[in-house]
């Protein structure tokens, strides 16, 4: 047990403690901010990790952007302040397939392990990862912004009714 | 560094996220649910770039890069489609939204919940 596995642990029973609330609690503005501290804690552990680019990337657009774009999601549609009774559909289904998809995947992946040692790499570094970018991967980081053009340019479409007017005449 | 405990971790969050897809009710809760699966790929991709040498550096790294770009698109895209559908039905809950009937196809089928709702339609028509 190495300092690093410490944090490992330490991060990861906080990841999935927040994880946990998000999916059960009650309250719908209290799953964002859950979705905040577990989103923080696997940034920690990019850090661990030695990704330190991904980590602030997801430091920047997941808790910055997303989680607020959740939250201003809450607020528009519904903002109850307090528990609200109906978030949750009774299952013994959903227990069951979450549960075993979570443990069934990790008693696989400690197959796999076992209990071993790996040297940590270099780390990556927005230079390193600079280079494989735009050396090996431009083609896909391209893709990536035609991508994002197009769900900006979608989701414009979908949320303004007047211009989604004249086609929503057709479909009625 | 153990790589088992960060794979337990993604293993473990990922299970999460199928609990909360398959139990939640909300729309967006079950958009939460779903970061919660994502950031669970994006780890073990990442500790793949830790314990495996591949050929080209820090590809793992790079995918998980490209998985975030990835979700934000999505979250977008599905936050509008969720806006709509509360303008449209006054609700959020997936249980409600019917598969067989569109929307404004047959208000008689549905009266209770358009008739109150639907401010976007009102104003256009």
């Amino acid at each position: 047990m190495t300092g690093a596995d410490v944090l490992l642990i330490a991060l990861g029973l906080v990841a999935v403690g927040a994880g946990l609330l998000v999916v059960t609690t009650r309250h719908l503005v209290r799953a964002g901010l859950y979705l905040v501290v577990c989103l923080g804690a696997v940034a920690g552990l990019y850090l661990v990790l030695t990704a330190e680019l991904v980590a602030w990337v997801q430091v920047l657009i997941y808790v910055g952007a997303v989680v607020v774009l959740l939250l201003f999601a809450v607020m528009l549609t519904r903002a109850p302040i307090g528990a609200s009774d109906d978030l949750d559909r009774p299952g013994w289904p959903a227990v069951l397939i979450g549960a075993g998809t979570g443990l069934g995947l990790s008693a696989l992946l400690v197959d796999a392990f076992r209990w071993s040692v790996v040297e940590l790499p270099e780390p990556g570094t927005a230079e390193r990862l600079g280079t494989g970018i735009f050396g090996s991967w431009v083609l896909p980081f391209e893709l990536l912004s035609v991508l994002l053009l197009s769900a900006l340019v979608g989701a414009i479409v979908i949320s303004r009714h007047d211009i989604g007017a004249r086609g929503g005449e057709e479909r009625r | 560094m153990r790589p088992v405990i960060p794979y337990v971790v993604a293993a473990l969050l990922f299970g999460i996220g199928v609990y909360g897809v398959l139990r939640r009710r909300n729309a967006i809760l079950v958009l939460m649910a779903v970061e919660l699966m994502l950031n669970a790929v994006n780890l073990l991709l990442i500790t793949a770039d830790t314990t495996v040498r591949a050929a080209l550096p820090h590809t793992g790294q790079t995918f998980a890069l490209f998985i975030i770009v990835i979700a934000a698109a999505e979250i977008g895209v599905g936050l509008a489609i969720v806006l709509q559908l509360y303008r449209l039905r006054a609700t959020v809950s997936v249980d409600d939204v019917r598969l067989d009937t569109a929307p404004g196809l047959a208000p008689a089928a549905d009266e209770g919940s358009t008739a109150l709702a639907d401010p976007g339609r009102a104003a256009v028509s």
